[in-house]
């Protein structure tokens, strides 16, 4: 071992270390339901926010709150400020060429909106194609399934193998010269499952075909880096990674910014306008008709900051090692099947239990504190795929412990007893 | 008893692991699909109704054990009953189920359906109880052919 690997190592383990601890900076992590501690496992709905992300929101409402873009005022120039220094916290965390790449949103589910709106109306012709996945979250399904109609366009999708990872034997053909962009989720929601999508990505690529990724359920676990994956557009929400609910992010390369035509019109995303013509403005705001939201804005800048000084690496570790103590935990109880046992997973533990539904399961550890989803996730092609009506999903974030997983564990011997 | 035993009593446990009338009926004069999409119950409800009388009752499909367990009991409740004692039986369910009923008396009265008076204490839980009623409900008012609890 070299000195600098020593190095990296007692830092790793700082990073670990200081993990672990910050569970007391989440408020509300810090209380009881049913009469038992709380161990909330719906991180994939949504995430807590960290005590710094409420401040700094409740901060900007009581000294800087301002409409931006438009005030020759010193706090509306404030508001302004802060507001666009996100998008620069923004383009660091995704590692993004340019912050005008950047273009803020309602969440994902608008991210997907609008590039299918958008891009859709300037790429797609009939009997074009576009491709998903067979684990995609109803809104990278839904919005391709409207365009597709209104293009009379064909909407194809990848298989999934039983273990939930994606069939790369089936892919390439899938790939056809019709396929006018792909669009498919970094981490499933609904499995856990990790796609490769650098190197689908880049098969896409290969056959001219820009890439969409969902990235909602992978920014809260792994480090994103937009360059080196190479992907046209990557979307996701605050809420999931410890920012507040109402703003989200999609990133998109400078080129397809500059083609695409606006997504919605009014105040902010135009230059001039009179009745006869209008000029829009340029890339991002283009693209961020009307007041945005700035306090949500900000709060997701500070959650930003926060998992920066947290370390993704360190966190996706910390992860790592609490699911597979879960999973292999689970596996102990009788009748249980997980669903989803892809090589690679991230933050999520689907299963079922003999003879018990989801459903059942879900109250009886509501009962016992421990917060989960139970039902298809709105990810009802994926639970169909695996022929359930539905799952229940424990999702972890880097705040819960391996004790809560044992809580966890315990509820579920329970909901055996009760439930015969 | 806790609220978890008083939620999964031992008629409603029966009656999920064995359901009466869980099949599908050939003959039936109406057959009506429910779901209930937040938790993905689905039933399709049968009835074979001979004027105003319910000759016949039954249904398949699957969900959890609250709704299971109240298309079973429902199914075993208003056969040979009349349309407006069923939609009768309905209503008081529903009370029920909503905690609307006050004492014993009136909840025993309502014999095995009684067993579901635990899942007032569960509002998430009241959809999942009233799922099959709903179903049956349109089956024998309207020309629906499918209900959703949303
Ligand atoms: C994979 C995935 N994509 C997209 C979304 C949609 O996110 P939002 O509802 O925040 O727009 C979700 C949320 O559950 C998700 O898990």
């Amino acid at each position: 071992m070299t000195p600098s690997d020593t190095d990296t190592v007692t830092e790793q383990f700082r990073k670990m270390v200081s993990i672990a601890g910050c569970r007391h900076q989440f408020p509300l992590l810090r209380q009881y339901v049913n009469g038992k501690p709380l161990v909330y496992f719906d991180n994939a709905a949504t995430s807590q926010k960290p005590q710094a992300v409420i401040d700094a929101m409740m901060r900007y409402y009581q000294e800087s709150n301002s409409n931006i873009h438009r005030g020759v005022h010193s706090l509306s120039e404030r508001a302004t400020q802060s507001y666009e220094e996100v998008r620069h916290k923004v383009r660091a965390f995704l590692n993004a060429r340019d912050h005008r790449e950047i273009v803020f949103v309602r969440g994902a589910t608008e991210a997907i909106n609008l590039v299918a709106h958008s891009f859709g109306r300037l790429a797609l012709r009939e009997g074009d194609e576009i491709l998903i996945s067979g684990m995609e979250h109803h809104s990278n399904i839904v919005p391709w399934q409207i365009l597709c109609e209104e293009r009379h366009a064909r909407l194809h999708v990848i298989p999934i193998t039983d273990a939930g990872e994606l069939d790369l034997e089936a892919f390439p053909a899938l790939l056809t010269e019709r396929t006018r962009i792909l669009a498919i989720t970094h981490v499933s929601n609904a499995l856990g499952t990790v796609n490769p999508i650098k190197q689908l990505i880049a098969q896409a690529h290969a056959k001219g075909i820009p890439v969409l990724v969902d990235g909602a359920q992978a920014v809260p676990h792994m480090h994103v880096d937009v360059q080196d994956l190479d992907c046209d557009f990557y979307a996701f929400s605050a809420h999931k990674m410890f920012g507040p609910t109402g703003v989200g992010v999609l990133y998109a390369k400078s080129r397809w910014l500059e083609e695409m035509p606006p997504y919605q019109g009014g105040g902010d995303m135009i230059k001039s306008v009179t009745f006869e013509k209008t000029i829009y403005n340029d890339p991002p705001y283009k693209f961020e008709a009307g007041t945005p939201n700035i306090g949500g804005c900000i709060g997701l800048g500070a959650a930003l900051d926060y998992l920066r000084e947290l370390n993704m690496d360190a966190i996706r570790r910390f992860e790592d090692d609490l699911l597979a103590y879960a999973t292999a935990r689970i596996l102990t109880v009788p009748g249980v099947r997980i669903i989803g046992t892809a090589r690679e997973k991230a933050g999520v533990l689907s299963f079922v239990m003999e003879g018990i539904h989801p459903h059942d399961i879900g109250t009886v550890l509501d009962v016992e504190g421990v917060a989960i989803r139970t039902g298809h996730h709105c990810a009802q092609p994926v639970v169909q795929r695996f022929g359930l009506p539905a799952t229940a999903r424990a999702s972890f974030a880097f705040y819960n412990t391996k004790e809560e997983v044992d809580a966890f564990i315990k509820a579920l011997h329970k909901a055996r007893e009760v439930l015969g | 008893m806790t609220a978890l035993n008083e939620l999964y009593q031992q008629v409603i446990l029966d009656h999920n692991k064995a359901p009466r009338n869980f099949r599908k009926m050939e003959d039936a004069t109406k057959r009506v699909e429910g779901y209930n999409p937040l938790c993905g119950d689905h039933f399709t409800v049968y009835v074979k109704v001979d004027g105003d009388r319910i000759v016949d009752v039954s249904f398949e499909g699957a969900g959890c054990a609250i709704s299971k367990a109240s298309a079973s009991v429902m199914s075993a409740m208003v056969k040979s009953r009349t349309v407006a004692e069923a939609e009768e039986l309905f209503g008081e369910f529903h009370r029920l189920v909503k905690g609307e009923l006050q004492g014993e008396e009136e909840i025993e009265r309502l014999g095995k359906l009684a067993a579901f008076a635990g899942v007032s204490e569960f509002p998430a839980r009241v959809k999942c109880a009233s799922l099959a009623w709903h179903t049956l409900h349109a089956a024998l008012s309207s020309s629906e052919q499918s209900v959703s609890t949303e």
